[in-house]
């Protein structure tokens, strides 16, 4: 449960310190992940153990929580890429700007014959 | 045990005004989503402790309809962040 608290505050941590929306994404999904795995997992073993009650609910919430937070950071990266919001200053290199250029160049060069 | 349980809630809790100074200050709309999801997520773990602490297992429902609703609301706002709209009403792609 230690673990989880402290994934937390390392979740707050990287989303108040790093530059830009991308790296905030990177802290807020894994590390806020894990956290809160080991706060549920700590929390079904102490129903488990000590009060005696098998807590399927929890089971359930520690799984979908595990499919679903990162697909969440993947999709808002994904929006704030589309939706033109720049990277940070320190980027060395941009490999989906040359691949949305591309793509756009080869939709208007296929556009323009047939009309 | 019961120290170690209020500790925990208190620095899971420091974690989240951290979040709500990103949700507050943050300088894109993205960044805001981001700090939903996360203060969401986080919303999880403060019940888990609260549900501890009381010694009930009554909130443990909370907690998996709460990760779904984040979740949910995630989604929405990225899809509206990336075309504009929610739902898409005719099918022409």
């Amino acid at each position: 449960m230690s673990t989880g608290v402290i994934f937390s505050l390392v979740t707050a941590l990287g989303l108040i310190r790093l530059p830009d929306v991308y790296t905030r994404t990177h802290a807020a999904s894994k590390s806020s992940t894990l956290g809160v795995l080991c706060v549920l997992l700590a929390a079904f073993i102490h129903f488990w153990l000590i009060e005696g009650i098998f807590n399927t609910q929890l089971i359930i919430a520690i799984a979908f929580l595990f499919i679903t937070a990162p697909v969440g950071g993947h999709l808002i990266g994904r929006a704030a890429y589309m939706s033109g919001i720049s990277v940070a200053d320190e980027t060395v290199r941009d490999d989906m700007e040359v691949a949305i250029k591309n793509q756009k160049n080869e939709l208007l060069n296929n556009k323009t014959p047939e009309e | 045990m019961m120290t170690f349980y209020w500790v925990s809630l208190i620095l899971v809790s420091l974690g989240f005004t951290g979040l709500l100074f990103r949700l507050v200050k943050g300088p894109t709309i993205a960044d805001r989503v981001v700090a939903l999801d996360a203060i969401g997520i986080s919303l999880v773990s403060i019940i888990a402790l609260l549900s501890l602490i009381i010694e009930t297992e009554f909130f443990l429902e909370v907690i998996l309809l709460l990760s779904i609703l984040s979740f949910i609301g995630t989604i929405a706002f990225a899809k509206f962040l990336e075309r504009g709209e929610i739902f898409d009403r005719n099918n022409h792609n």
